[in-house]
């Protein structure tokens, strides 16, 4: 009875819009199988928990108010007094965990099958700008509850930016609207992250998305030296967009479970004039370069050692987010290529750092 | 080298439009970037009664806008210190075991001079001067 009506629809549509050729498109999209195809979901998952951020940030935007003498106790009111506030702010800081967990996930699932390759280099450049921006949103968002631990890591944060050459100041300021972390920051940060981090995410995940469909999946080498008929392949409607739709509900079970059984604190309102408390730290996907900062000495040779620690990792991203235009030679006789190596390097270190951060 | 009427409004559209751009991203940066505000000059401030201040304990006091450190001593000798740490801008704190000041946020160090012992702060505390003044606490800013 339903298919009737869909059926009418459809026409509908495509006598006016010419709606046949994305519904060809989506017909004929198809998906190869291989022993690596678990991380085609990676993406859709992160696009999943954005969805969630979304839908969740607009909820606690109803009752958030932003300031000094306001944003911690309406987050308190929020958690307290609202129907299941505690719940709608709880996923938003779970979701938001897990998108930057899969998000990096997806990175390097992308980097180590190469999916980076000519001609997906700008999936993978708009695709990095996307996971600057989800830790943009997660480093101002940190701070609009206006807690003793955001205000803090966000002192050392906005800090940081000094030590850029020439327009360091400038920056620091332009971010903290003033020459400390204040109110200010907060209907700053406030604004960066309801306002400017979404416009340039929906920007960035159209085109990334875009390019997405228009190339079709990355198929790795191993599976592209594979025999024509030995190629295997799953259309990517019904049969993948369900199994994406399943892992979806899988993560929403997680993340609800999460939600409910872990929940975020709020901790004490931020006070200016309070020492810092120890145990100051970052959100965990920070804690890497934090760590690193802290155990850089004050000075090496003739620099601060937070200035090179800030530009080490400055010029480490930047050629992570230009590495497919960086050519490798490939020696076909290895067994690991250099590639791998670096991957495998930079995940260590990544590793080995958090859980210092976190054992200190 | 002769210029065609083609050209020439090329050009100057182009200047126009550069002029025009130059007109939005100006006021909008200067827009972003935040006003100074008069910084009310203090140069001392009562930190309260010196008799009350127990040894070997510290408070942080607003100084103007800025936190100030004040840590009694063994001999009751007062000192004080900008409390924000050169290394990241954390606000430091008095240990009473130790006897130092420390930062928590990156395990910075100073001695009760202010120096920087150990732990990543680049620089010393700024330090202000102490005077008691009828049992008061004054903290005066040396460079004012």
């Amino acid at each position: 009875m339903f298919s009737k009506y869909i059926s009418k629809l459809e026409t509908w549509l495509d006598t006016r819009y010419d709606i046949n050729r994305v519904t060809s498109l989506i017909k004929h999209k198809k998906v190869p199988v291989h022993k690596f195809s678990l991380f085609y979901y990676l993406g859709g998952i992160t696009l999943f928990l954005f969805i969630v951020q979304v839908i969740t940030g607009i909820l606690l935007l109803m009752y958030y108010k932003p300031g000094e003498e306001s944003a911690y106790e309406s987050v308190r009111f929020i958690v307290t007094e609202v129907s299941f506030g505690w719940l709608i702010r709880n996923v938003h800081s779970w979701s938001a965990n897990l998108m930057v967990l899969f998000a990096f996930g997806h990175m390097f699932s992308v980097f180590f099958t190469k999916a980076y390759e000519r001609p997906r280099e700008l999936t993978w450049v708009t695709g990095m700008i996307l996971l600057l921006l989800a830790m943009g949103f997660g480093f101002s968002g940190y701070l609009l509850p206006w807690n003793e631990l955001a205000f803090f890591a966000t002192k050392v944060g906005t800090d940081i930016a000094s030590v850029v050459p020439f327009f360091g100041d400038t920056i620091k300021e332009v971010l903290r609207g003033g020459d400390d972390v204040t109110g200010a920051t907060l209907s700053r940060f406030y604004g960066i992250h309801v306002a400017i981090l979404p416009l340039f995410t929906t920007i960035f995940l159209v085109m990334h998305l875009f390019f997405v469909q228009k190339q079709g999946m990355h198929e790795p080498s191993s599976f592209k030296k594979l025999p024509e008929e030995k190629k295997r392949y799953t259309p990517f409607f019904p049969n993948f967009a369900l199994k994406d739709a399943l892992l979806w509900i899988i993560v929403f079970n997680i993340l609800i479970f999460l939600a409910l059984i872990f929940p975020w604190e709020l901790g004490l309102k931020a006070d200016p004039f309070a020492p810092a408390p120890p145990g100051i730290k970052p959100e965990w996907y920070f804690m890497f370069m934090f760590q690193t900062l802290k155990v850089i000495p004050a000075h090496v040779l003739f620099i601060e050692g937070e200035v090179l620690g800030v530009f080490a990792f400055g010029i480490a991203g930047l050629l992570w987010i230009l590495v497919p235009f960086i050519k490798v030679k490939e020696k076909s006789g290895a067994k690991i290529q250099l590639m791998t190596i670096i991957g495998i390097v930079v995940i260590v270190f990544i590793v080995s750092m958090t859980i210092i951060g976190y054992l200190e | 080298m002769p210029i065609n009427r083609r050209k020439f409004i090329d050009a100057l559209l182009s200047l126009g439009g550069l002029g025009g751009i130059v007109a939005i991203v100006y006021p909008a940066f200067s827009f972003l970037k935040p006003p100074k505000t008069a910084e009310g000059t203090v140069n001392s401030v009562k930190a309260g009664i010196a008799s009350d201040f127990q040894v070997n304990s510290s408070k942080i006091i607003k100084f103007g806008r800025k936190p100030v450190i004040l840590v009694k001593i063994e001999n009751d000798e007062f000192r004080a210190f900008s409390a924000t740490c050169t290394h990241l801008d954390c606000i430091v704190q008095y240990r009473t075991d130790t006897k130092q000041i420390t930062c928590a946020c990156h395990n910075g160090i100073y001695d009760l001079k202010g120096r920087n012992v150990s732990g990543p702060p680049p620089r010393p505390l700024d330090e202000y001067s102490v005077k008691v003044v009828q049992d008061e606490i004054i903290i005066t800013n040396q460079a004012g």
